[in-house]
């Protein structure tokens, strides 16, 4: 938060919802009221969350895109499973075997995603995508060729799996702890910076950014809340297998951030519950090959989504007719011009910059050329 | 001699891959956009061989058939879901490429369900020169390549629209200016990709008879990832990208100890060139200007 000024509801919505939602839940499942399949499904909303929130802070605050979150994923759930399943053999299933993991299996994906953003700082856009994909694709590969007794090679890792009636709520924490962690993050000084970034990263390094510092830290930090969702992942089924982990997950997960709308976190929260749901009753509903008309009903509203929010022919009708704007006229909406937005990442400014650069094209190369010659200014001012 | 066939084998798996990164690459180089879905593209040409090989059993006819599939195919995509986002940002045109990709995915699991065809589109056998034995439908896929590599080289090269479509990659304001039809110019682009996708969904079918919906998923981020090799944008860099990472995974099959990790070898590869050499092999560094 920003000193000086006060705190309004609306920055505490999300952790108000998630407790009551948890409360709630938690304290039907412990009196044995709430059946098991909906435990599983909140075990997996939860996971879902995680990632979704993670992935967000890449892809929506810093502006890169990245494809293979699933590959820290990958690795908490190889990692933090294996330390579930040696320690659950000397202390059983407590929870200090279920911190240790998560710790372990997040310190290890926030190694890989410092590894991974070392080349993200030379590399930008669409050339980093193939890499975070190369990087998962590689990730899936290796734990799949791993020997029986290290991972399980091809049959997968056997882990512990936690008590259903109590997992959940430890998966609700989790989330309200990346929560904290990553809106904190954002709205601190750090994370205007990532923002400054995203916007225009030569007037953010102009501007004293330490670019490399902040890119390497939202890497980071997303890998490490991935990892973790990991190490859930693990808890909660009793096999971890390489393969659940490819790039199809990636683009779930990816799909999540942008249905909830680029850099908005409550907003894949929504999305990744609703997805999450949406994926375990229909799989109940539609078998077989029917199946695949799930596939079909969200690649269609993927597309529908991006093409009605970025068409730059649809910007007068998107202007007149949206949620915001329906809220002004029944005045649900205090309209304040000084209120900084700092959490919508506005995808328009991208061809603007296009358009400003194309205004002032400069040349750098051929200034420090003019400066090695000799001083300008000198010749300038004989005339 | 068994080097020379597993060199063999390489060049024709790098000539399937080159093609389809020609058609990443060109789309990139043109259209600034990644077309995710054009390994898709390679799918429905493998699906429609099936179905006229099926009803005919001419594997000509099914080829052209593929192809004049796949060309209405990536030209109508092309104007559904890519031309309403032309100047919108770079992300967004990608998951729509993205979901694009699963709705082809889906659709086709819908038309043909999900278990494997096995479509053996013609049986060529095999000829032994000296100690070296090759499939014949190998070297055909070789002699192909290379004759639609020379083809397209000497297109872009020679013709007026060949001009206008590196004219258009590389400043399309100024191509605009000079009187080139720039929407046409990436239509026809999307057209010669997606050709030269039916015509890889073909040779992947020579190699490996398999037809599944996710046939072009696979060779698809490969020949993505060799486009990116040699420079995204270039079309000489992707047929030495494409050839380079069908050696490369050639040999790494043969040898023992690393065959299972062939996939992880060719994405290491990628991602040390990069760092290398973050433009690829042939692409060009774009100058950044404030």
């Amino acid at each position: 938060m920003i000193r000086g000024k006060n705190i309004k509801w609306k920055d505490f919505i999300n952790y108000a919802v998630i407790a009551v939602v948890t409360i709630i839940f938690g304290s039907l499942s412990v009196t044995g009221n709430l059946a098991s399949s909906t435990q599983f499904l909140l075990e997996k909303m939860s996971i879902a969350i995680l990632m979704a929130i993670s992935l967000s802070l890449v892809v929506g605050f810093l502006g890169e895109l990245s494809l293979g979150h699933a590959g820290f994923m990958c690795v908490g759930a190889y990692l933090g499973g294996k330390v579930a399943a040696v320690l659950a053999q000397s202390m059983g299933n407590s929870i200090v075997t279920l911190i240790l993991s998560v710790l372990v299996g997040g310190a290890v994906a926030a190694v890989c995603g410092v590894v991974i953003g070392l080349p993200a700082l030379r590399l930008k856009g669409d050339y980093l995508a193939i890499v975070t994909l190369a990087f998962g694709e590689i990730v899936k590969s290796i734990f799949q060729n791993t020997s029986f007794e290290s991972f399980g090679g091809t049959l997968g890792l056997s882990t512990p799996r936690y008590d259903k009636k109590v997992l959940f709520i430890i998966g609700f924490v989790l989330v309200i702890i990346c929560l904290a962690v990553i809106q904190n993050l954002i709205r601190s000084k750090h994370g205007r910076a990532i923002t400054a970034i995203r916007d225009n990263e030569i007037a953010a390094k102009a501007m004293g950014i330490n670019v490399t510092k902040y890119k390497l830290l939202a890497f980071t930090v997303s890998a490490c809340f991935a990892g973790i969702g990991g190490v859930l992942y693990s808890w909660s089924n009793y096999t971890v297998q390489s393969s659940n982990f490819g790039y199809n997950y990636s683009i779930e997960i990816l799909v999540m951030v942008v249905l909830g709308g680029m850099g908005n976190i409550n907003g894949g929260i929504l999305a990744a519950t609703l997805i999450t749901y949406l994926n375990t009753t229909l799989a109940t509903v539609l078998t077989g090959d029917l199946a695949v008309l799930q596939n079909l009903v969200y690649a269609l509203i993927l597309i529908v989504i991006v093409i009605y929010n970025n068409s730059p022919a649809l910007k007068s009708f998107r202007e007149r007719y949206n949620l915001k704007a329906l809220l002004h006229k029944i005045k649900l909406v205090k309209h304040d011009p000084m209120r900084v937005k700092d959490d919508e990442a506005v995808w328009d400014r991208v061809p603007t910059k296009i358009a400003m650069d194309e205004i002032l094209s400069v040349d750098t190369k051929v200034r420090t050329s003019v400066a090695e010659k000799g001083d300008p200014y000198e010749s300038e001012g004989e005339d | 001699m068994d080097f020379i066939t597993t060199l063999i084998n390489g060049l024709s798996l790098g000539g399937i891959y080159a093609m389809i990164a020609l058609g990443y690459t060109m789309v990139y180089g043109i259209a600034k956009m990644l077309n995710f879905a054009h390994g898709d593209i390679i799918m429905v040409g493998g699906y429609t061989i099936f179905v006229v090989l099926g009803l005919s059993g001419n594997p000509i006819l099914a080829t052209v058939a593929a192809i004049i599939v796949c060309v209405v195919l990536g030209v109508t995509i092309e104007k559904i879901a890519y031309k309403p986002l032309r100047g919108a940002s770079p992300l967004a045109v990608l998951i729509t490429a993205i979901g694009v990709s699963y709705l082809l995915q889906s659709l086709a699991q819908i038309i043909f369900g999900s278990a494997q065809k096995i479509v053996i589109v013609a049986d060529m056998g095999t000829v032994t020169l000296g100690s070296v034995s090759i499939s014949v439908s190998t070297l055909v896929t070789l002699g192909c390549t290379v004759l639609v590599m020379v083809v397209l080289t000497l297109f872009v090269k020679f013709t007026k629209t060949g001009r206008a479509m590196v004219a258009v990659s590389e400043d399309r304001g100024a191509a605009q200016l000079m009187g080139i039809n720039v929407n046409r110019i990436i239509t026809i682009t999307f057209a010669i990709g997606s050709a030269l996708a039916a015509l890889a969904g073909l040779f992947y079918l020579m190699k490996s008879p398999g037809l599944t919906t996710t046939l072009g998923a696979m060779p698809g981020i490969k020949a993505f990832t060799a486009a990116v090799i040699g420079g995204i944008g270039s079309v000489p860099g992707a047929m030495l990208g494409g050839i380079l990472l069908g050696v490369v995974e050639c040999i790494s099959y043969k040898i023992t100890a690393i065959a299972p990790y062939t996939d992880a070898i060719e994405f290491s590869i990628l991602i040390i060139i990069l760092l290398v050499k973050p433009t690829g092999f042939l692409g060009k560094k774009r100058r950044e200007k404030v």
